[in-house]
């Protein structure tokens, strides 16, 4: 069986070992390669999977793109309980390891400064939703506008509330952000996500990635959690902790 | 209003990591979307794709260069 070479991430050598039973994409174990005092995390795939021309149908296969991520981030994840990994982006494939030694000499004073950086790290994910607009009275949906001036009115009103609302769900979020930034060492602004996508009920106002020693996760995940009920019709969403996927560049935007 | 909800990572959120952080390093096969930037949108023409076959979002990189090979325009600012 010909078998191409994924890699994870790229991390310091560890001393814990990883979970005997972890898989990762395709069912396979993820092996170490050390090489020049590093170690990539990498597991063999299949060439009728990874190959160009698979991986590029594969890509328009969404359920395929979700299963991958997922054994891409199990395996991340794994790793982050045991040491500061510097995670790849989705889909690194190599033909052998020593494209994979070649690739680690290539970048390794490049890994090993962000490496650094990172090192007892973690990102969090906070997300703030403006909840979808409260239905209007029974009463007012039932009673006929009297006449084209009442509809207007009502139309005017009813959008001078939705801009209330918007301009609220702003200023908490940028109040929120201002805050978490205390405890983050460095933050990311990612685009809003789509409703439609994240089938998550309301407008996502605010879609940050914060990156936050270890050591202040604790009182960051409070902040965060003190925000409840601060705000009527506002939803704030923590994930994490993350390994750190948003910080991996040093002037990414 | 809830915070800090545990459960499975939504899709999305993971999209958004996987596929606009990371190193982005140029593999013998490596895949670029189309925009890193917009994984946003990616994700939207990657599900109308699905359901209406539009071009996918997504694009190989070039095998490992050649000297003297046509580079293209978006190559990633880290790409060896």
């Amino acid at each position: 069986m010909t078998g191409l070479r994924y890699v994870y991430a790229v991390c310091r050598p560890f001393g814990t070992p990883l979970q005997s039973q972890l898989t990762g994409i395709g069912g396979a174990p993820p092996g170490l390669l050390h090489h020049h005092g590093l170690v990539a995390v990498v597991s063999q795939v299949p060439e009728a999977d990874f190959g160009e021309e698979a991986l590029k149908a594969h890509l328009e296969d969404l359920d395929w793109l979700a299963a991958t991520a997922r054994a891409h981030q199990g395996v991340i994840d794994a790793l982050t309980t045991v040491t500061t990994p510097l995670p790849l982006r989705l889909g690194t494939v190599f033909r052998d390891c020593s494209g994979v030694r070649s690739m680690i000499e290539a970048r390794e004073d490049d890994f090993r400064r962000t490496l650094e950086r990172l090192e007892g790290r973690v990102e969090w994910g906070v997300k703030v939703y403006l909840d979808p607009e409260p239905p209007e009275p029974a009463a007012a949906v039932a009673a006929r506008p009297g006449s084209g001036r009442d509809y207007l009115r009502r139309r005017r009103e009813s959008t001078h509330a939705q801009e209330d609302r918007w301009q609220r769900a702003e200023a908490f979020a940028g109040s929120l952000h201002e805050r978490l930034c205390r405890y983050a060492e460095d933050s990311r602004l990612h685009p809003p996500q789509n409703s439609t996508l994240s089938t998550t009920p309301g407008q996502n106002v605010l879609n940050a990635a914060y990156l936050v020693p270890r050591k202040h996760s604790e009182e960051f995940v409070e902040t965060v959690d003190r925000t409840k009920g601060e705000a009527p019709g506002i939803r704030v969403e923590l994930t994490g902790p993350w390994a750190a996927y948003s910080f991996t560049g040093e002037g990414q935007s | 209003m809830t915070v800090v909800e545990r459960r499975e990572i939504a899709l999305v959120d993971l999209l958004d990591r996987l596929l606009a952080g990371g190193v982005v390093i140029t593999g013998d096969i490596t895949l670029r979307i189309a925009d890193v930037d917009l994984v946003r949108i990616d994700l939207n023409a990657l599900i109308s794709s699905v359901n209406e076959s539009v071009p996918s979002p997504f694009e190989l990189l070039p095998p490992p260069c050649g000297p003297g090979k046509a580079v293209s325009p978006c190559e990633p600012e880290e790409a060896l």
